[in-house]
């Protein structure tokens, strides 16, 4: 085991070398741009390939490619530039092709801001490019999950055969904390369906997202659904903190979850009893659990950097059993705690805080 | 096949009647590579594509090197060539195969990657990621197929129409004006450093398809030498959207394309390489 203190962004450049990531093409943008420059350093020293694309046009559909042909392979972007990659992950997805996705989130619409926010939700859970299909999405909340989710996500990637995305944001992303290394296992599946070369022992093996005869399209978008139901089964994460007693519950994921939990410890001091419910897949989303949580409790407030976007999802599972309130802040702008105790104290009791 | 929309009914191969299949009684002067799959094309009758996919699967043969190639297919008619070519490949976004050819070039450098792209792939949506790979050196061939409309999409005008050629985006004939000038994509390739073979060719008579055989030939052959790109530039028909007959589109060739598009070697490696 090895602890290091490290920014976010380089220590999941440094897990993707330690997860066996046979190949990285990207192109700078903040908040993220530490990557590539740590990889560019990096991946030579290890045999590996880090290529600087010519935009993120490019470094998507090189990661199709490498990943088309069975490489381990990961490009990272922020919003911009992960708005410009959306034709080339529909093909991932729709191709079948694991790889990891990484967006630092920084707020917008348009060129917006370089500093934080969570404005990409919708895109990434909800589709982002054209199609039916389905990321896997984890929304990692320190610098220690920026490392751990990169080992998680290329095993789920390959697992499913499905690209996974990293939704992470530019404060999580520029953040220096301590980093460990070292505890995670790596498991490189086999990938008989890959474009290595076609031996006289195989039919060909071919890459493609084309099935033009409806019929066939339409098997192929149940098979896909198959899968992402079996993933809505299988592989849904979360945390609960001070759930067990509590009255209210925030829900936040990344950074917002971070400064929720500050805010839930304020609201204990003054004897309100909070919860924190953070998820961690954002697809497949935690719907059972908040549904099961609504049962106990008399609120959730949910606080996102964001016009209000994960709590349509979080009202989808509370089903009208509860009120779900939300508070929010956009254009890179980051809540006090302080902020956001107040906002909930005006929410439970409108005279309780004047 | 003129639009994408449109569906193909399955065809069934015809049995040899009874009398041709007394093989001993026949010479064997031509058959179809065994690199090939053997199956009916969805290629309008005459056109370009299948012969070129026939040559390159030749090459892919007589080297030996069905076990090493990966091919990249575009957004086009040729959408399908992994139906054709019996070898792993993978098919690109529209405009993205030099992009997708690097990266499996990068991770396999002893493997033959090549790209197959029409015109409007390479020259319009695709012209930075060609550009990029190309100046790169990336050690790959790229196909180009100059028909000189967008095939698939049923003949719009593609950034190679000739001056004066109609168009259904062009009703009243390309107007430079408005447009610019055909572009030639082999020309420009040739610019760059990193292109190491750069050659313009056509398919529309027995010397020409020869050229082009020889020409594909060398850019696996230079492949092996890893000195950069190989780009074969081919002056394709479309007999359907130019709304000529198979023969018709073989005069326009020789008499307006060759005009726009002259034929010939435009960057050769230099010296020492004794590979013609
Ligand atoms: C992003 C995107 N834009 C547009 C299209 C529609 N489209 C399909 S093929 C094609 C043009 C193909 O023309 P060309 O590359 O010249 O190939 P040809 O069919 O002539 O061989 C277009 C515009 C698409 N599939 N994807
Ligand atoms: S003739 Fe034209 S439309 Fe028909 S297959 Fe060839 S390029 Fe496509
Ligand atoms: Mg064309």
């Amino acid at each position: 085991m090895e602890t290091k203190l490290m920014k976010g962004n380089e220590a999941l450049a440094e897990a993707a070398i330690q997860a066996g990531c046979d190949a990285y093409f990207g192109y700078p943008i903040t908040p993220q741009s530490e990557v590539l420059e740590y990889l560019a350093r990096e991946m030579p020293k290890h045999n590996r390939v880090c290529l600087q694309a010519e935009s993120e046009v490019a470094s998507i559909n090189m990661v199709y490619g490498a990943a088309g042909a069975g490489f381990r392979v990961m490009t990272t972007s922020s919003s911009p530039g992960f708005s410009l990659m959306q034709e080339g992950v529909s093909y991932i997805a729709g191709a079948e092709l694991p790889c990891l996705l990484v967006n630092v989130n920084r707020a917008g619409p348009g060129l917006g801001t370089i500093q934080p926010g969570q404005g990409d939700y919708f895109q990434a859970v909800k589709g982002g490019g054209h199609g039916d299909y389905k990321l896997i999405v984890l929304a990692p909340s320190s610098v220690q999950e920026m490392a751990d989710f990169v080992f998680l996500g290329f095993d789920l990637a390959e697992k499913y055969r499905n690209p996974v995305l990293l939704l992470s944001d530019g404060a999580i992303g520029q953040m220096m904390e301590k980093v460990t290394f070292g505890h995670h296992e790596v498991h490189i599946s086999e990938k008989p369906w890959a474009t290595v070369g076609k031996p006289a022992t195989r039919q060909r093996n071919y890459i493609t997202s084309l099935h033009i005869r409806p019929e066939e399209m339409e098997k192929h978008n149940l098979r896909l659904e198959e899968k992402y139901q079996s993933i809505r089964e299988n592989e849904v994460r979360y945390e609960e903190t001070n759930t067990e007693d509590a009255d209210y519950i925030f829900v936040a994921y990344g950074l917002s979850a971070r400064i929720c939990k500050k805010a839930m410890d304020l609201c204990r001091a003054q004897g309100l009893k909070v919860g924190l419910f953070r998820p961690i897949t954002l697809f497949p989303f935690p719907y059972d659990a908040l549904n099961k949580l609504a049962d106990k409790v008399t609120m959730m407030m949910t606080m996102e950097l964001n016009a209000g976007q994960m709590v349509e999802d979080v009202k989808l599972a509370v089903n009208g059993k509860i009120p779900v309130d939300f508070y929010g802040r956009m254009g890179g702008m980051i809540p006090t705690p302080e902020e956001i105790v107040h906002h909930f104290e005006n929410v439970i009791h409108p005279t309780y805080a004047n | 096949m003129q639009t994408e929309e449109m569906i193909l009914p399955e065809t069934k191969v015809t049995e040899l009647p009874a009398a041709c299949s007394r093989e001993e009684e026949y010479e064997l002067v031509y058959q179809r590579p065994s690199t090939m799959v053997d199956t009916t094309m969805h290629y309008c009758p005459g056109c370009a594509h299948s012969l070129v996919h026939k040559l390159i699967m030749e090459v892919v043969q007589e080297m030996d090197i069905q076990e090493q190639t990966i091919g990249i297919a575009p957004v086009g008619c040729s959408v399908f060539a992994y139906d054709y070519m019996d070898i792993d490949m993978q098919e690109a976004a529209h405009g993205r195969a030099a992009a997708v050819a690097t990266a499996v070039k990068r991770l396999m450098p002893q493997h033959y990657v090549f790209t197959y792209q029409g015109d409007g792939d390479l020259a319009a949506i695709g012209i930075a990621e060609t550009i990029h790979a190309v100046n790169r050196g990336e050690n790959i061939l790229i196909v180009f197929m100059n028909n000189a409309v967008y095939g698939m999409t049923s003949g719009q005008m593609a950034p190679t129409t000739l001056t004066g050629m109609k168009t259904t985006t062009s009703p009243d004939g390309r107007q430079n004006e408005i447009y610019g000038a055909p572009m030639k994509i082999a020309e420009l390739m040739a610019q760059l450093p990193g292109a190491y073979f750069v050659t313009r060719q056509a398919v529309n008579n027995a010397g020409a398809v020869r050229h082009t055989k020889k020409a594909l030939l060398n850019a696996f052959k230079y492949q092996q030498q890893h000195k950069g790109t190989c780009f074969v530039e081919i002056l394709a028909n479309c007999p359907s959207n130019w709304k000529m007959t198979p023969l018709e589109t073989s005069h326009f060739i020789d008499d307006e394309m060759m005009h726009a598009f002259p034929l010939g070697d435009i960057k050769v490696p230099k010296g020492d390489l004794k590979i013609f």
